[in-house]
């Protein structure tokens, strides 16, 4: 079985290549030609007067929390759902419990605002 | 046929370099036509776009400007790659190719037609969701790199919405595994043997449409393409990009267009069978036609509902698209597993036994 994941590795590397060979390319052939006025960031013609690595939205990080929390669920879905053939009615109850639990707390966020981008 | 390679190469070379050659003309072999199918794709945007607005689209390059995507490559790479002084540069290059990477290395376990998979692995479900979802660093890393205000913002909105996105599509896939019992693709495609009632879009017909739709949302199209937002934030976490920078991460863009495509096409619509299957007259009369058309025929009308929906749709607003998927598809995605859970249990209809 494990022979099957070397043309992942080939596919990786390759994806790769595919990502540089351009960026290579176009090194190599375009002109470079810097100056100052060319180099500094973009800004719909303002001189660029802060560093643009500022404070930003808390709800970022909230939907960056949630997602955790709804990704792993589905990590512990996918096997689930594989077996459901031989684990019958308690693995389709005991996994009902279990996203009940993930709905009560999805509806407690809800409620409180969590969701909200006004 | 790549045994006998094999077998005829390793008579002159070690075996290991039979192997790794063999291997890597296989995947050169799926990676080539699927790039040139990215580059005539963006064609085709434009074309197909175009004709909807009652304007020719490109037709100045070849024929019908059908060279357009080789004149438009060749144009990037001439192009001086731009290297922002205020710059991460080692990052700034890297995020392009971390975005592209990803999406060719997904399509290693993507069946074409009958056992014409690269690595037929038995956790190819997982695999694609995993592997795409690495594109979200690409995306992140470039816009803090680059360290310009509108590229910040834009790659803060689009890892948000990507995420979220991400969650319903997971769930969505849960309930195609409840369905088809395995997270081989090859096998899923053989669950839905048998005409096209027998394909899984009609138990998850709105797992379909949550697909489709989360789809679009992680490739960052219209409607949903709030990232380049031209008016706000000008084009997004690539302002900065020029040259094959930019070109990378429009080809990683279309790329994944064509993956979520055949994704969808592989698990709701049959893959490889024919619709007309054990039907009387049809299915005898489009017996000759081979497996591999009819899944290229269903990718080609999901990638052109893609474009349709960019010429048909508005852009949605922030807070829109956030409820869109936190309110609306989340709910309906874990409502229709426990409806699958309930339908396997009764063993409803053709598709669960």
């Amino acid at each position: 079985m494990l022979e099957n994941y070397l043309p992942i590795l080939v596919f990786v590397v390759l994806g790769v290549l595919f990502g540089v060979g351009p960026l290579l390319m176009s090194f190599v052939l375009a002109p470079n030609k810097p100056d100052a006025e060319k180099n500094s960031p973009y800004e719909c013609g303002f001189e660029p007067f802060e560093d643009s690595r500022m404070k930003f939205d808390v709800r970022f990080y909230l939907v960056a929390i949630l997602f955790i929390i709804f990704d792993l669920e589905i990590a512990f879905l996918f096997p689930w759902a594989i077996v459901l053939d031989e684990i019958g009615l308690f693995g389709l109850l005991s996994m009902a419990v279990f996203l009940s639990l993930l709905v009560v707390g999805f509806i407690y966020e809800w409620r409180k605002g969590a969701l909200e981008w006004e | 046929m790549f045994n006998a390679l094999q077998g005829w190469l390793s008579i002159f070379l070690w075996d290991w370099l039979a192997i790794l050659m063999t291997l890597v003309l296989q995947v050169v072999i799926v990676v080539l036509p699927i790039m040139i199918a990215v580059a005539f794709l963006t064609l085709a945007e434009r074309k197909v776009i175009g004709f909807m607005q009652v304007r020719m689209g490109p037709n100045r390059v070849g024929p019908n400007g059908i060279l357009q995507p080789f004149a438009d490559a060749l144009k990037l790479i001439m192009k001086e790659f731009v290297r922002p002084q205020q710059s991460n540069l080692y990052l700034f290059i890297i995020a392009p190719v971390l975005a592209l990477a990803p999406v060719v290395a997904a399509w290693a376990v993507i069946p074409f037609g009958e056992g014409a998979v690269v690595s037929d692995i038995n956790v190819g479900v997982m695999y694609v969701l995993a592997v795409s979802s690495i594109v979200v660093y690409g995306v992140i890393i470039a816009g803090w790199a680059s360290n310009s205000k509108y590229a910040f913002l834009g790659a803060l909105r689009a890892s948000a919405q990507k995420v979220s996105y991400e969650i319903a599509m997971g769930f969505a896939l849960v309930t195609v595994l409840m369905v088809a019992g395995s997270m081989n693709l090859t096998e899923i495609v053989h669950g839905q043997q048998g005409g096209f009632w027998n394909w899984y879009w009609i138990p998850l017909l709105p797992m379909l449409a949550v697909y489709f739709i989360s789809g679009l949302a992680e490739t960052n199209r219209t409607p949903f393409d709030v990232v380049e937002g031209e008016a706000e934030i000008v084009a997004g976490f690539h302002v900065e990009y020029s040259s094959m920078g930019f070109g990378v991460f429009m080809l990683a863009e279309y790329a994944m267009m064509v993956l979520i495509s055949f994704m969808t096409a592989i698990m709701f619509l049959g893959g490889w069978y024919s619709p007309f299957e054990n039907i009387p007259v049809l299915d005898p009369l489009t017996a000759w036609i081979p497996g591999f058309i009819w899944l290229f025929l269903k990718v080609a009308f999901l990638l052109f509902l893609f474009l349709w929906f960019r010429a048909t749709f508005p852009r949605y607003r922030y807070d829109q698209l956030m409820r869109l998927g936190w309110k609306v598809l989340i709910p309906l995605t874990i409502v229709w597993v426990f409806v699958v859970g309930v339908m396997h249990y009764f063993s409803i209809g053709p598709w669960f036994n």
